[in-house]
């Protein structure tokens, strides 16, 4: 058992837990932030997504260890930022939640895509969402709504990032 | 298109959408135990023996001698233990389960669990079944379920024929890949078990457990938590998962999660059956089929489950949209020591609309007919009867259809553009024509289902609606308040629905076979309409029952009648291009023309068609799996692969409008009819592409080049 320091959503913490812990576990058991989704174990669907110093990971794949020093965002951080509403509102419009559980890691996807790139494509906003499976919707109104959000929430994601 | 189509927002979307939802997983009780299942790794063998290591404190074994009640799923066919008891049938069944405080330490002790078995020989085809003569795996025959049924006379219609056309097609599995796995919560308090989690069935649930239990319903109680999919990979499954969580439950007192991991979940779980289906025509003089015969085998795994009441719908569905006045149709499911199959959405539907849909191409293509002409010529009409000769009361609007899919596609100027020689990649389309009746087979809404609804309007007006259905991301939460808002005209919000507990809503039917808007929602709206006579008063219920339609009659003895309440109806055309040097199929377009009456709701109908038809394309190209010697090949989402944002093209659809006066609003079913055509279509385009005949699902670069080495 070690003990790691890191930021998680804006705040610093110290947690003690074996190195080898996978941060998705950190975050669901340990802390009890279960938006972040387990769907696969293996990296493959994207539903346990979270931002790692604001760079898309899965935090299926992460060790504890890998965490000190850095700063962790999940949903239950994300949902509190402007930008999150701009998403959320083209989310709804657009259709783009069906049964729910891959969104969290969907929505950390986008904020990934859209602080790379605040005025992407269409073939780029695909290329930025193809580690994110979805079983019920076929993508393209998630594409649609991230394009959407880009639009309406123009100059959210030109600024520094609020991380 | 009427104002209750106009798109709203969900009402469950701000939960999922904040990741605030708590789905199974997601839920941690004081005191909870966790459990998992030892898994026979056999495909068919006695167990002779099971040694347990010495268990922890706080650690403990559930198996068949906890179960108070019957050891037998209730389902079609009681053949089905909740726990095997001295012999397995197939790779994955359940045996036992540990249960204790530390995920980890239940791990550990479930490896050290030391199973002796003795090996029997396994079935483990459809082809190895047929051959079956001794030892069966179920009563005396090899199969679990044979039928046929006729329409017209077939003898006389092959003596008239000139021309006859056969064809043999074969299917593989499809897995359901919902996001959330299977998960379960049980827990026992003051005498009664509460079972909470994924799925699409309450009272299949809470029918498994007064069944494995032994108690009377009132101490049973099912509560459906936000679920991550289904797609019919919940509707009969998690009565296993939610039995085995209730025993652990009542024998340590303590709350159990049982939640499976992905692996697991590919390995054990239901999937889409494998088909194999033989069609012969027989054609006269004018170039019109005038008899068919349709032979149907399907592997159904080791249990019966829900495999007899697949295999109908097949086989209703396998003339397709098409008249064909003599008919014979017969079909068999095969008991087989793979896994078992069982619902998905389509529910046989897929397997038959692409074997229907190539023969009909090639049918046309021997005559050196426009297959699409040849297909329109054929089209049923209201006024027509079905294969099993009930007659098509409502608007069949397949002309409509077929025009639409043309202009938006551009299908039959495409189709005529010769392929380009030399390098380069080869272009190809293809058109299905598919139809999916909505609802129980028959009349079993009303002789099996009884569907009931219930409605309370509370004090300050607001009106709760109760009802099993269960949200599984198709919107139910939603499109039923609309519904019950518009029929008494109240706003939508003052209308409450909450995910069911069997507890307080009725039995309204499991929530399957594209069934929830067309059956329930009519039922709904009905009740609505007699509450809203009664306004004025302050506090009331309303319950109401479905009423079987008196100008439909059904047969189930021997298939005769009107197989389903009504019918959906719909078009696909794929353009694929396919590389020569490395027969890599791309999707590079894909439109969609579909009859469901009246949308409940545009955007939450254009989730189903675009999820529904994503589905269906990645059946026929991309979802390979498959089983040898009864263990499945692909079991995690690294080698079973599902489609990504990368894989289709955007989908343009349309909708014909053509309300259907006995629905909700002119509403019929949507869910399953959605993947159905998407097979064929991407399978046909192949077909003119390779310039080959498209034998088998799915297509694969592998298949491809098979067929490309074939003399045709």
């Amino acid at each position: 058992m070690i003990d790691i320091t890191f930021g998680l959503n804006g705040e610093t913490i110290t947690i003690t837990t074996h190195p080898l812990r996978r941060l998705l576990d950190v975050l669901r058991d340990d802390l009890r932030l279960t938006g972040t989704k387990e769907g696969c174990g293996e990296g493959e669907c994207g539903a346990c997504a979270v931002l790692l110093d604001g760079r898309l990971v899965n935090s299926c794949l992460v060790p504890a260890i890998h965490l000190e020093g850095r700063s962790v965002m999940t949903i239950e951080g994300y949902r509190k930022t402007e930008r999150f509403s701009v998403l959320s509102e083209a989310f709804a419009r657009t259709g783009s939640v069906q049964c729910g559980f891959c969104t969290p890691g969907m929505v950390m996807a986008a904020e990934a895509l859209l602080r790379d790139n605040p005025h992407p494509t269409e073939e780029e906003v695909r290329e930025g969402l193809s580690g994110n499976l979805c079983r019920c919707t076929g993508y393209s109104m998630i594409v649609e709504a991230i394009l959407l959000a880009a639009r309406e929430g123009e100059g959210l994601w030109s600024m520094p990032s609020d991380r | 298109m009427e104002g209750i189509s106009r798109p709203i927002k969900r009402f469950d979307f701000d939960d999922k959408m904040s990741g605030t939802a708590l789905y199974c997983a997601d839920v941690t009780l004081d005191g909870m135990l966790y459990a998992k299942t030892l898994r026979s790794v056999k495909a068919r063998a006695a167990i002779l023996s099971i040694t347990v290591p010495p268990l922890p404190e706080g650690y403990w074994i559930v198996d068949a001698n906890d179960i108070p009640g019957k050891n037998v799923v209730p389902i079609v066919s009681e053949d089905q233990p909740f726990f095997a008891k001295g012999a397995v049938k197939y790779i994955g069944e359940p045996i036992l389960l540990v249960v204790g405080p530390d995920k980890q330490t239940v791990v550990d002790l479930l490896e050290r669990i030391r199973v002796a078995y003795e090996e029997v020989r396994p079935v483990l085809s459809i082809a190895e079944a047929e051959q079956v003569r001794e030892n069966f795996i179920f009563g005396d025959t090899p199969y679990f379920f044979a039928y046929e049924y006729a329409k017209g006379d077939l003898s006389e219609a092959a003596g008239r024929a000139v021309r006859v056309f056969e064809d043999e097609f074969e299917t593989g599995y499809q897995e359901q890949a919902y996001l959330e796995t299977q998960g379960i919560i049980a827990v026992y308090e003051n005498g009664r078990v509460t079972v909470s989690g994924a799925m699409q069935c309450p009272y299949y649930i809470r029918d498994a457990l007064i069944q494995a239990l032994g108690w009377p319903e009132e101490r049973v109680r099912v509560v459906q938590l936000p679920t991550g999919g289904g797609f019919g990979g919940k509707e009969e499954y998690p009565s296993l998962p939610a039995v085995h969580a209730a025993l652990a439950a009542v024998k340590t007192g303590r709350p159990v999660q049982l939640v499976f991991d992905r692996q697991e979940d590919i390995l054990c779980t239901t999937k889409r059956h494998p088909a194999v289906i033989r069609l012969r025509s027989h054609v006269d003089g004018n170039n019109r089929i005038i008899g068919r015969e349709i032979d149907i085998a399907i592997d159904a795994g080791a249990y019966a489950g829900l495999s007899g009441v697949v295999l109908q719908r097949m086989m209703f569905a396998a003339n397709g949209v098409y008249d064909v006045p003599h008919l014979k149709v017969r079909g068999k499911a095969y008991a087989t020591n793979n896994v078992v199959s069982g619902a998905m959405r389509g529910f046989g539907g897929p397997q038959a609309a692409f074997a229907v849909e190539m023969h009909m191409e090639n049918i046309a293509r021997a005559l050196r007919l426009d297959s699409f002409a040849f297909r329109q010529r054929h089209f049923l009409h209201t006024g027509d009867t079905s294969s099993t000769g009930g007659l098509f009361l409502h608007d069949i609007k397949l002309d409509e259809i077929a025009a639409e899919i043309d202009r938006i596609s551009g299908y039959r100027n495409k189709r005529t553009v010769p392929r380009p020689k030399g390098k380069g990649k080869i272009r190809g389309i293809g058109c299905a024509f598919f139809f999916h009746g909505c609802g129980f087979t028959g009349s079993g809404e009303e002789s099996l289902i009884k569907t009931r609804v219930r409605l309370r309007k509370c004090p300050g007006n607001t009106v709760h609606i109760f009802v099993s259905n269960t949200e599984i991301g198709q919107g139910v939460l939603t499109t039923l308040r609309k519904i019950v808002a518009q029929a008494l005209d109240v706003p939508v919000e003052t209308v409450k629905q909450t995910y069911p507990d069997t507890d307080d809503c009725p039995n309204s039917g499991p929530t399957v076979a594209s069934r929830t808007i067309m059956i329930v929602g009519k039922v709904l709206l009905d009740a609505a309409l007699d509450m809203k006579k009664r306004w004025h008063e302050k506090e009331f219920e309303i319950v109401r029952a479905y009423e079987y339609p008196g100008n439909l009659r059904w047969d189930n003895a021997r298939f005769q009648g009107n197989a389903y309440p009504e019918y959906s109806w719909g078009a696909n055309v794929v353009e694929v291009d396919m590389d020569p040097a490395t027969c890599e199929v791309t999707v590079t377009g894909v439109w969609a023309v579909y009859d469901i009456g009246t949308p409940i709701d545009k955007t939450i109908v254009r989730g189903q068609i675009e999820g529904g038809i994503a589905q269906g394309l990645a059946y026929a190209c991309m979802e390979v799996l498959t089983s040898e010697n009864g263990m499945l090949r692909q079991t995690n989402l690294a080698d079973y692969t599902l489609p990504t944002s990368l894989d289709f093209p955007r989908i343009e659809y349309r909708l014909i409008e053509n309300p259907f006066s006995d629905g909700p609003f002119g509403a019929r079913g949507v869910g399953e009819l959605t993947l159905i055509g998407a097979a064929p279509a991407l399978a046909l385009a192949v077909q003119q592409a390779v310039g080959r005949g498209v034998t088998r699902l799915p297509v694969t670069p592998e298949s491809i080049l098979e067929m490309m080495d074939r003399d045709d």
